[in-house]
């Protein structure tokens, strides 16, 4: 026990050194780390830890997409379209509908099921399709919609990152969190008003014609054409429209839009691709002197009178914007429309006043308490009381060594979790120094007091981390947020204070034995 | 030259603890009907992480006058408000309760509360947790205590004897829920950092006991027909010293954060410097003294062999 093999030697050694070579640049400055970015190979250790936004101040927004409407909005779809298919083929039927997640419908004539399979069967291949008689029941299968939601998710994400990124928040990270969430975060945002209002909207654009026909009461009463809705203004309160359900133009074919002026009036023009544009050439043609709402998020923006075909692909849309809500809105259709729509459920925003305090006293805390525990332990164990403090000062910087390597996020709950895995550390030590005075009292020589010291104290300090270290495990797999950054940190922490009591102290008193042959030990 | 250490703890204590336990189990029942009574009388004061609702930590330039704040904020018909003044006359911390609806009510009412506060006010911390996010906080750190406090019992049944492990539990489960009183009686926020706080105690609760077992497994193996109660007051008294230098220099550790902290570890810090206390106290009084009522069995013809040395 008290003779190290060479190897071992240097293996502790080399650790050490490590650790304090990658815990330096946490120390150095940001000058100095952005100098050694710069000027050394990539492989040259220059990170420094990575700081929650509870120590560096910002937003913390957890967002869940509604990806069940992608998949109801796909039912609606596909009862409009069975309506539409089943009439081109003049099969009669009756009782058209949605019910527990599948269309249903009757024929009136059984004898026509098989030309109605088929009708079913050139609309959508995929669909499970089943028939009794002349009732029909078309469900997706459980394939096709986990891969429908699983796209809308992919895509929200991108759709979320590009909303953020529009905004010129810096290093924005968006993650996805289990089935149908998104985790953003927001480095340095203390206001996050503005990107909560993006996210909050769908921005759906579609172009549609009035139904300038349609009596407004009338339609408020429930009497409306099933090709027709009855949307609200999106400018004044208790203003509707009758307009078409049937959409001549979508936002998803626009390449690009941007915040402009016309007659002093903020506006936002837009431009379409090739196939966008010929359709919305097409569609003001054929309707001069008709009324086109632009309809965003099933809200009518405005609805002007098309005095002329609109043929260039290009066009502006007016409506009592002001200057920051035209920028918004030219945003989200330049980034594109949500799947589905986007609730927020949690936020958590750190002023950086407060990030900067934590830090503050934290770090403060933690010194004070470092200072008095070595205090303490150097009084309690004299010259080995030393030799555990250096031994943890090499376990302070592995664990900033660790954890600027892993790129782990350092919280302020995280800061407890070192300043208890120092206590751990501690504890290690107590153990063995302990034991070695019971040793010694027992009459052993120095040299073989310590040699048991370390071998009987090994159990006890394996077991007892081993407990400490489950929890911190399970802490991380079961928390969240801060209380993550707490275990990460412990875990961290547990590990090095093992490795700093067993290997370091020892390598330090096996020296030091070597160094002096001593005939006691002050211990 | 030689630094004399000191001998905080005498090494040849003879304390009887186990003569003694009839006071600790008074102790340890009296703390648990506390617990129990002031769950009952005041429950906990559940935080918005578990309840869902809304936080906000402000300061203004100059001191706030907290009654005409709070005048301000009920115009706005949110339901409960609560302000506290907290360090300076000029931080308030506000708390909202969870608006009626979903997160959008929420997201809604935080929304007017800026826009009903002075612009000069700096938002510290605005925390809104919407009900759906609450209730699977709650039930993940449920989840979280319940599962590590049997993972670690399992694990000391597995390395010792069942005995021990079931010991261990139980003087774990105790300390928790004696902590879990702490945060009633004091009406302490009850959050996400209060479950770290109750793991971290289960830790070092059982990190704690372990080493009181780990002798008292040693001693049985070398000392074939002493009396289990002498082998376990031996072994209490030999780590008496060890259990006091680990409970004293974390102690000395968590102190100033619980001065220095910040609001944010304060309750945190306050919790564990509680929870060391009676995680001390249970490794001897509750886990050890257990064992007398189920006595380990003694395998000495297995374990002859002293642990084994290493290296």
């Amino acid at each position: 026990m008290v003779y190290l093999e060479r190897w071992k030697v240097i293996l502790i050694a080399t650790i050490c050194v490590l650790g304090v070579l990658y815990a330096a640049p946490n120390v150095i400055g940001a000058k100095a780390v952005s100098w050694l970015q710069r000027t050394m190979p990539a492989a040259f250790p220059s990170q420094t830890v990575n700081l929650g936004l509870d120590l560096r101040g910002g937003s913390h927004l957890l967002l869940e997409v509604a990806v069940d409407t992608v998949i109801d909005e796909r039912m609606q779809g596909l009862v409009d379209q069975t309506r539409t298919e089943l009439r081109g083929a003049r099969i009669g039927y009756t009782d058209l509908g949605l019910s527990s997640g599948s269309v249903h419908f009757n024929l009136t004539d059984p004898a026509q099921a098989d030309k109605a399979k088929q009708v079913v069967h050139d609309m959508d291949n995929e669909l499970d399709v089943s028939v009794t008689g002349g009732d029909f029941s078309l469900k997706m299968s459980e394939a096709n919609i986990v891969e429908r939601k699983r796209a809308a998710m992919d895509q929200s994400i991108e759709i979320v990152r590009r909303r953020i990124d529009e905004t010129g928040t810096r290093e924005p990270s968006i993650q996805r969190e289990g089935d149908d969430r998104i985790l953003v975060q927001l480095p340095g945002v203390d206001d996050p008003e503005r990107i909560k209002n993006l996210l909050g909207q769908t921005a759906k654009l579609t172009f549609r014609l009035v139904d300038e026909t349609a009596s407004i009461p009338e339609a408020q009463a429930g009497h409306l054409s099933a090709a027709t809705e009855l949307l609200p203004s999106a400018e004044t309160q208790g203003q509707f429209l009758v307009v078409q359900k049937r959409v001549m133009v979508s936002g998803d074919t626009l390449v690009d839009a941007q915040p402009s002026f016309q007659n002093g009036e903020p506006v936002v023009s837009f431009k379409f691709d090739s196939v966008g544009g010929r359709r919305f050439g097409e569609a003001t043609r054929t309707n001069v002197g008709h009324l086109f709402a632009i309809v965003l998020d099933n809200k009518i923006i405005s609805a002007p009178v098309i005095r002329e075909p609109i043929l260039g692909g290009a066009g502006v849309i007016e409506g009592h914007f002001t200057t920051q809500s035209a920028q918004d809105l030219a945003l989200l259709l330049r980034a594109g429309a949500l799947p589905a729509p986007i609730k927020i459920l949690e936020e958590r925003t750190v002023g950086p006043g407060l990030g900067a305090d934590s830090i503050k006293a934290g770090a403060t805390a933690s010194l004070i308490g470092l200072a008095l525990v070595v205090v303490f332990f150097i009084f309690a164990y004299g010259l080995f009381g030393i030799f555990g403090t250096i031994a943890l000062m090499f376990n302070i910087a592995l664990v900033f060594a660790i954890l600027s390597i892993l790129q782990a996020t350092l919280t302020l709950p995280g800061i407890a979790g070192i300043v208890l895995a120092i206590a751990t550390a501690l504890d290690a030590n107590v153990l063995v120094f302990e034991r070695i005075r019971e040793e010694l009292r027992l009459g052993r020589s120095p040299i073989s007091a310590i040699d048991a010291g370390y071998s009987r104290a090994l159990s006890a300090i394996i077991d007892a981390n081993m407990t400490t270290l489950i929890a911190a495990i399970l802490l991380y797999i079961f928390g969240s947020g801060p209380v993550k950054g707490f275990a990460v940190t412990l875990t961290i922490g547990i590990i090095t204070s093992i490795f700093s009591a067993v290997m370091v102290t020892r390598l330090i008193v096996v020296w030091w034995l070597r160094a002096t042959k001593p005939k006691t030990i002050p211990i | 030259m030689f630094l004399r250490p000191i001998h905080f703890i005498p090494h040849d204590t003879k304390i009887d603890f186990v003569a003694k336990r009839w006071w600790a189990f008074s102790m340890t029942i009296l703390l648990v009907i506390i617990t129990i009574g002031a769950l009952a009388v005041k429950g906990l004061n559940f935080g918005i992480d578990f309840k869902g609702g809304i936080l906000i930590e402000t300061k203004a330039p100059q001191s706030i006058d907290i009654s005409a704040l709070r005048t301000q904020l009920e115009t706005l018909s949110l339901g409960e408000v609560a302000l506290q003044e907290f360090g300076a006359p000029n931080d308030v911390l506000i708390r909202i309760q969870r608006q009626a609806g979903d997160e959008t009510a929420q997201m809604k009412a935080i929304q007017d509360v800026r826009d009903k506060l002075s612009t000069t006010y700096e938002y510290r911390r605005v925390e809104v947790v919407g009900p759906t996010v609450g209730a699977e906080l709650l039930r993940a750190g449920i989840l979280a205590t319940v599962f590590a406090i049997l993972a670690i019992a399992l694990y000391v049944g597995l390395r010792f004897e069942w005995q021990f492990g079931l010991a261990a539990l139980i003087a774990t489960l105790h300390d928790v829920f004696v902590t879990v009183g702490l945060y009633a009686v004091l009406q302490l926020d009850f959050n996400l950092t209060a479950i770290a706080a109750l793991l971290t105690l289960a830790g070092y609760s059982i990190n704690d006991t372990v080493v009181v077992f780990d002798r008292i497994r040693e001693t049985l193996r070398r000392q074939k027909a002493t009396d289990l109660r002498v082998i376990i007051n031996d072994a209490v008294n030999q780590t008496l010293s060890r259990t006091m230098m680990t409970a004293s220099t974390t102690l000395l550790a968590l102190l100033p954060l619980v001065f220095l902290g910040g609001q944010t570890l304060i309750n945190f810090s306050l919790a564990l410097t509680w929870g060391i206390l009676v995680g001390t106290y249970s490794s001897i009084y509750v886990a050890a003294a257990l064992l007398i009522y189920m006595p380990p069995l003694r395998r000495i013809e297995i374990t002859r062999v002293p642990a084994k040395v290493e290296g």
